[in-house]
């Protein structure tokens, strides 16, 4: 917390051009939970490693991931294995995810769990003392390990509580806290650097003093999570500007699945304040039910032709399955994300909303409110605090927020690393792992998963290196200092607020590339953020760059921008209807579009461009895990010649 | 449904500041958070501030509201009437860097002070067994946020710089019985609690329990049974004898 000593003694002019200089063999940019277990990692491997943090340490959005974290230990029902969980996730994912990271992440996802209970983590325990399980949408056994309903915080404290110890045995050793593992928060990174082709450094400034750092390091870890505050009604924190995302792009690499947003079925919609502001799943994972302005449960008339045979048709199945899971099939209001916002969507368009234009979310009418109070504490403060509503009496209104971008880096499944040597991504910025949506409950162990890969990954690289790291080129050095101070600049010749700059741009975000999209409105939407390109490189900011609030947000929207338009690029480009990308043009889901890949790169300072890519086809052992009826509803027929049924048919 | 608040918000650094007027538009639902926020857009752009999720889960938005510390995300607009003053200023207990931030470092100090979880000896990941009632006790103060409200509050190290060296603070002491009863840590906490971490300067006055806005009972619950292991210990006469004749001797089972 060195730099916070600095704050105080020294008041940077606005034209400081000084740049404080560390080195390192691993950067993770990013404190959540992909941050900290990449770091984590790292520091294991014997590397010396940064934790660069927009925030306070311990304050990252993890904490707002409330359900659970998927992991299929079977310790609630014993049928459960890898197998089970690969398959719900593909499902879940509409078969476009990348197989191989489903697989590693089925498959791992108990150890780093596990592991958490020897960081320190408490979760909720079976009654034989085991790590409790929850259900959740489109996971076929209860599979959430969670702490009622606040399981991120334990995630990202224990993460932290980790790396503290880590501190505290370098403390032991050398006499210095931070001689291995060091985190610099509430620091913003604003540019990556490439030395032939691979990872050299990175810049940014310290937001307290707004002076400038730059760390020279041959591996650098993304991990920055979502593009949330590109929209106007999100889940997400102001903290979700898409910086890794478009540090990436810029940077060279590649970003996959963009036009899939994840638009949370339940978030808040009363009052203004803290529209979007999450509902968490468990309401309907332990029984909460979703009526109309008319009373009726309306999911069952939303169970789309893929799902038919696994959800319940009638009310009374749905009841039966809480306690009889094996015999029953489950309540459709536990289809997948997708499905549920959209349904939502539509009964709201039909005029059968709530009075604030969302649906009821019931759990009064289902559980004692002392079983609510038991597994719902905090949906209950929050409701209780912020909306005057007691959900032990009375229904909720939700309805859907933007809330997790499963398009991201395109990474190597088994590394972490993206096209550009030295460049890795872990967590919500990377890409593939979720397919077209991600199951709730999958966001966390796949922080954990992926981000000890990545981890990990990082540090071979660094080995592999032998000593021979790329030095940061002075001139781009200089230019990363420019493109800093450029708002102050822009200040001196009339340029717009960027808080009224931003506001455009989650308007045009939400209003035309949003949970039910149209051509002709991305289209426009795409010739609005041309126009807002325009602006955002001459915003202007007043005050100085002490903990200017103004200044952050100049930066960060430009990362917005970049983002928003491989978003509106994407969404445009795929004609069909999957996971998280709804056209009303094109309502379908089309097999010929399965196995492409929408794939963006920059194109200068401020634009994209989009190219198609086939999928690698799934290995045929994990075909096999699935019936050949109900791959035929995904895959096209000549994909499927590896199947075991066709195998069979052969010989 | 909105009208004008009159807004009085602190605004400086570490060496100079005042309090600002403002007046402020106020809607339906708001909260004293969404009020900063507009200050930002409209005259006040440069005004810092900290916060993440709006929603009194990330423990970002310390300050203090009328003289009470609070999350300004969570303190509701209808809570004053509309012709009070809302008059908004930093964290008292901690260095202010600009406005409405302050300097929590200290906070981050004293928590590497604390030891960290001790791992049973011989246990493998994955056969861990505790029962949920035992966990129960320590789950409560995992729910804290770290907003550093009772750090700010506690009246041993609000207006005495002096003490801030010994005590680590209620978060701290809290994260100490958190650890004393998890039912698989192996580590000895108590004499430390009261000898390293100043346990004995708290003198119960339930300041931290009233600002918390989690509603973990921090001084029932964590704060008084440490005190009152640290007391049984020293005066047990099994645990005297089994100190002197091992010196540092760790008793074999956790005193709970």
């Amino acid at each position: 917390m060195s730099e916070m000593t600095s704050a105080q003694q020294q008041n940077h002019a606005v034209d400081d051009r000084d740049v404080e200089i560390h080195d390192y063999d691993v950067v993770v940019i990013g404190a959540g939970g992909a941050g900290l277990r990449a770091a984590i990692e790292a520091r294991a491997q014997g590397k010396r490693t940064a934790i660069i943090s927009k925030s306070l340490f311990g304050k990252a959005h993890t904490v707002m991931a409330e359900g659970g974290c998927a992991a299929a230990m079977g310790n609630v029902n014993p049928n459960d294995n890898w197998r089970v969980h690969f398959g719900d996730t593909m499902r879940g994912g509409k078969f476009l995810n990348n197989w191989r990271m489903a697989e590693l992440h089925a498959k791992e996802a108990p150890d780093r769990v596990w592991e958490m209970e020897t960081y320190g983590a408490l979760f909720d325990r079976t009654k034989d003392g085991k790590i409790s399980q929850r259900n959740f949408g489109g996971h076929t056994y209860p599979r959430l390990a969670h702490v009622g309903d606040r399981t991120g915080l334990e995630l990202i404290r224990t993460l932290q509580q980790k790396i503290v110890s880590l501190q505290q045995e370098d403390f032991k050793a050398t006499g210095d806290y931070e001689s291995n593992i060091r985190v610099f928060h509430e620091t913003t990174i604003t540019d990556l650097f490439k030395a032939d082709g691979a990872i050299a450094g990175c810049f940014g400034y310290f937001r307290s003093t707004g002076r400038f750092v730059r760390f020279n390091a041959p591996a650098i870890v993304l991990a920055t999570g979502g593009v949330g505050k590109s929209y106007s009604v999100t889940s997400n924190s102001w903290e979700y500007t898409g910086d890794g995302h478009a540090l990436a792009l810029r940077a060279g690499a590649t970003l996959i699945n963009m036009e899939f947003l994840q638009f949370h079925p339940t978030g808040m919609v009363w009052p203004p304040s803290v529209k979007g502001i999450l509902v968490t799943e468990s309401v309907r994972g332990d029984g909460g039910v979703l009526r109309n302005s008319e009373g009726k449960r309306f999911m069952f008339d939303y169970i789309a032709d893929v799902f038919k045979d696994l959800y319940a048709t009638s009310e009374e199945e749905a009841d039966r399955w809480y306690t009889d899971p094996d015999n029953n099939r489950r309540p459709p209001e536990l289809l997948p994300r997708d499905e549920v916002a959209r349904a939502i969507n539509s009964e709201v368009k039909a005029g059968r909303g709530t009075p604030h234009g969302g649906v009821f979310l019931d759990v009064s009418t289902r559980l004692k409110p002392e079983e609510i109070l038991k597994r719902l504490p905090s949906m209950h403060h929050q409701f209780k605090e912020l909306a005057d509503v007691d959900i032990t009496k009375e229904p909720m209104e939700v309805g859907p927020t933007c809330h997790y971008v499963m398009g991201g880096v395109e990474v190597d499944p088994d590394t972490g690393m993206s096209r550009v040597p030295g460049l890795f991504a872990a967590g919500e910025c990377s890409g593939g792992m979720h397919g077209s949506n991600r199951l709730g409950g999958n966001s966390l162990s796949d922080l954990l998963v992926f981000g000890r890969r990545c981890g990990l990954g990082a540090s071979e690289y660094v080995d592999g290196l032998a000593g021979r790291r790329p030095a940061v080129i002075e001139s781009d050095a200089e230019a990363a200092v420019d493109r800093a101070l450029l708002p102050f600049s822009s200040a001196t010749e009339g340029g717009e607020n960027p808080f009224v700059v931003h506001l455009e741009l989650q308007k045009t975000m939400h209003e035309l590339v949003g949970i039910i999209r149209k051509a002709d409105e991305m289209e426009m939407a795409l010739k609005k953020l041309e126009d807002i390109a325009t602006r955002t490189r001459t915003v202007a900011v007043e005050g100085d760059r002490k903990f200017n609030p103004n200044w952050h947000l100049a930066l960060d929207l430009r990362n917005m921008l970049l983002v928003s338009m491989c978003v509106a690029k994407a969404a445009l480009e795929r004609q069909e209807s999957r996971g998280g990308h709804t056209r009303d043009d094109f309502p379908v889901m089309d097999a010929d579009w399965r196995h492409v890949l929408l794939v963006l790169e920059a194109l200068g300072e401020d634009n994209v461009e989009l190219t198609r890519k086939e999928q690698i086809p799934m290995r045929p052992d994990l075909l096999d895990i699935f019936e050949m009826d109900e791959l035929k509803k995904y895959f096209t027929g000549e994909e499927l010649g590896g199947h075991r049924a066709d195998q069979g048919e052969r010989a | 449904m909105s009208y004008w608040a009159h807004f009085r918000v602190w605004r400086g650094d570490s060496e100079k500041g005042e309090l600002v007027d403002y007046p402020a538009e106020v809607n339906e639902g708001e909260v004293v958070l969404d009020i900063i926020h507009r200050l930002q857009q409209t005259e006040a752009q440069d005004l810092a501030v900290r916060w993440n999720c709006k929603a009194g889960k990330c423990g970002s938005c310390s300050m203090e509201i009328n003289g009470r510390p609070r999350l300004a995300c969570m303190t509701r607009m209808n809570t004053f009437a509309e012709d009070e003053v809302v008059t908004v200023t930093p964290l008292r207990t901690f260095p202010v860097i600009r406005d409405l931030v302050t300097d929590v470092s200290f906070n981050y100090t004293k928590a590497r002070e604390i030891p960290s979880f001790a791992p049973p000896e011989g246990v493998e990941p994955g056969e861990y067994r505790m029962q949920q009632v035992d966990v129960e006790r320590s789950q409560e103060f995992r729910k804290c946020i770290e907003c550093y409200l009772c750090q700010n509050t506690c009246h041993v190290v609000r207006d005495h710089e002096e003490n801030k060296e010994a005590f680590a603070g209620p978060r701290y002491l809290m994260r100490i019985a958190e650890l004393d009863m998890h039912p698989l840590d192996s580590a000895d906490r108590q004499t430390a609690a009261q000898d390293e971490h100043g346990l004995g300067y708290c003198n119960i006055t339930k300041c931290c329990t009233e600002v918390c806005p989690e509603h973990i009972k921090i001084t029932d619950n964590a704060l008084i049974p440490l005190k009152e292991r640290v007391v049984d210990r020293k005066y047990d006469p099994v645990v005297w004898l089994g100190n002197k004749l091992f010196r540092r001797g760790e008793p074999a089972n956790k005193n709970r």
